[in-house]
């Protein structure tokens, strides 16, 4: 294997992120230019969100009763079971809906737009595109970031209710807290915070999800073994991308509402 | 095969057409780690001529149509196409000029996601306000042309690949470009589908006057066009007689380690001495 300089490995590595950037900023640009692809834009939404609910729906049911479990099994020793409703909403609202369902979705939809983007790549379909007049930006990768913001928003919100649902049914049936009680108290913990910092952790997390996706698949070079490798790449860089926004975030955030 | 809606003479009559280049390379040079690929070529193709062009694989022949098209930047030289300089525009800037000019790629390169349908209205459906209705009428002519009608509603992956490279021609064609490149349209193709193809190129060459650069790998179907021209009246390509050989706007051009080493007509290519050439073509 041939050696490379650390000054040229530097060198690759700040281009890689400048022509990220490239792409992240003119995805979000294209917006507000000509021509908008609405029919790509219902086509993409359907298959990232009608696609994930399945996967969405057991994460967060089981999530939720996961943290039930628990969080039981501690209250329970303070005797103040009934505070399990509460935990399992801020838990859920805050930090698990969003994480969950933004590192499902990651896995699942990053890799496909990798491989797709990818695969159009090396059998020169995104160059015919270029030479048939259309910028592949505006018409594969704005849709796909469109529909993944979108759709992951939500997404979360139904992990968020299920999660809760799975919740009380461990609380209920397991630890004989009352149904309603649950309910209650699971309401009126949220506060407008935390419910803005789980709504806003989807957005960010969806475009990490798409531009992460689409910019390995564009960049994608070497064959199928190059598409094979830029959609693991995928995976992994936008899973990291979204634990590391997620702590900034909730970091951020809770010092901007002086959290309790 | 469905008849051109332009009315033109039997035979085109290269010594008249204008010799105003619709392609001009002016020391193009590039390299690709490190390794030059094209080193200083010039040449130009002339309005109404078919250039094909050879040379051994990763001689650079699809480098220079990606290049005509911009699709990638040279590190040096110029390149005019239809009168701009396709170095110094943007990617924006080039998508209108690009509608000028069709390409069909090595591989077809065939939105494998869409029907034959809609990779031939492409371009219109892209273009403006069309329905599914508008476009039908063209994307029958241009699959008509390519005498594959009855394959409007496959995907590509149902296709063979010689009805894949139809299939690109097709989409290439429907806006009637002022220039075409083809990508070695006959590749890997049998000698039957490849005989269709170039006729298909004669014709775009001797009906419609449209300037195109040609890469291939087969020497025999560039001679083939040089001596054939395409009969209107028999909707066929027919041999030239004796007297007319090459008398129609065919060039060749032929690259060797970075470099043209051959830039000229049939006669001037058969009357060559160069050994490597020699060799090539024989
Ligand atoms: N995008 C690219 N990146 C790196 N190398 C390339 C690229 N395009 C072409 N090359 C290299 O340039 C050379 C010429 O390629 P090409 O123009 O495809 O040759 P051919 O004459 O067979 O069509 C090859 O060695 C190829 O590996
Ligand atoms: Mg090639």
């Amino acid at each position: 294997m041939e050696l490379i300089s650390p000054t040229e490995i530097a060198k690759e590595k700040i281009e890689a992120v400048q022509d990220f950037s490239v792409l992240a900023g003119r995805s979000v640009a294209n917006l507000f230019r000509y021509p908008r692809y609405f029919a790509d834009m219902m086509q993409q939404a359907d298959l990232i969100g009608v696609g994930s609910l399945p996967i969405v729906v057991l994460t967060g049911l089981s999530i939720g009763a996961e943290l039930a479990l628990n969080s039981a099994n501690t209250l329970q020793r303070f005797g103040s079971l009934s505070l399990i409703g509460q935990l399992v909403s801020v838990g859920m609202v805050r930090e698990l809906g969003p994480i969950i369902t933004g590192l499902m979705v990651a896995g699942r939809n990053s890799s496909g737009m990798a491989s797709e983007l990818g695969s159009m790549v090396v059998t020169e379909q995104i160059d015919a595109m270029r030479a048939l007049g259309t910028d592949p930006l505006k018409k594969l990768v704005t849709p796909r970031v469109v529909s993944t913001v979108f759709m992951l928003f939500f997404l979360t919100i139904i992990s968020d209710l299920l999660g809760l649902f799975g919740g009380s049914l461990i609380s209920t049936f397991l630890f004989r807290v009352d149904w309603r009680q649950y309910w209650n108290s699971a309401y009126q913990i949220l506060m407008f915070q935390d419910v803005i910092m789980g709504l806003l952790k989807p957005v960010l997390f969806g475009f990490i999800i798409a531009t992460v996706g689409c910019y390995y698949g564009v960049s994608a070079r070497g064959g199928t073994q190059g598409v094979g490798r830029a959609t693991t790449q995928a995976v992994v860089a936008s899973s990291v991308l979204i634990l590391l926004v997620d702590l900034l975030t909730t970091k951020f955030l809770m010092a901007i509402f002086s959290y309790r | 095969m469905a008849a051109p809606p332009i009315t033109v003479d039997e035979r085109s009559v290269p010594t008249e057409t204008s010799r105003s280049p619709v392609i001009a390379f002016d020391n193009v040079s590039i390299a690709f780690e490190g390794r030059t690929v094209l080193d200083g070529i010039s040449f130009q193709l002339n309005k109404g001529e078919t250039k094909a062009i050879f040379g051994v694989a990763g001689s650079g022949k699809s480098t220079i149509l990606k290049l005509a098209l911009g699709l990638m930047k040279p590190d040096a030289g110029r390149i005019q196409v239809l009168g701009e300089d396709v170095t110094q525009m943007r990617e924006e800037e080039l998508f209108d000029l690009r509608r000028k000019i069709g390409m069909v790629f090595q591989e077809s390169a065939l939105f494998d996601s869409l029907t034959v349908r809609e990779n031939v209205a492409f371009r219109l459906l892209e273009e403006g306000d069309v329905t599914e209705e508008e476009v039908e009428k063209p994307v029958r002519e241009s699959l008509s042309f390519v005498e594959l009608e009855k394959t409007v509603d496959m995907f590509p992956s149902e296709l063979s690949g010689g009805m894949r490279r139809r299939v690109a021609i097709a989409r290439a064609i429907i806006t009637h470009p002022e220039i075409l490149l083809y990508d070695s349209p006959t590749g890997g193709l049998d000698p039957v589908t490849s005989t269709t193809i170039v006729q298909l190129i004669v014709k775009q060459r001797d009906v419609y006057k449209t300037s195109s650069l040609l890469v291939t790998h087969r020497l025999q179907d560039a001679f083939t066009m040089a001596a054939s021209y395409f009969d209107r009246k028999t909707n066929q390509m027919q041999p030239l007689p004796p007297g007319m050989r090459g008398e129609v706007p065919m060039g060749f051009l032929i690259l060797r380690d970075g470099k043209i080493i051959f830039d000229g007509d049939v006669h001037e290519l058969a009357a060559c001495r160069d050994e490597y050439i020699r060799e090539y073509i024989s």
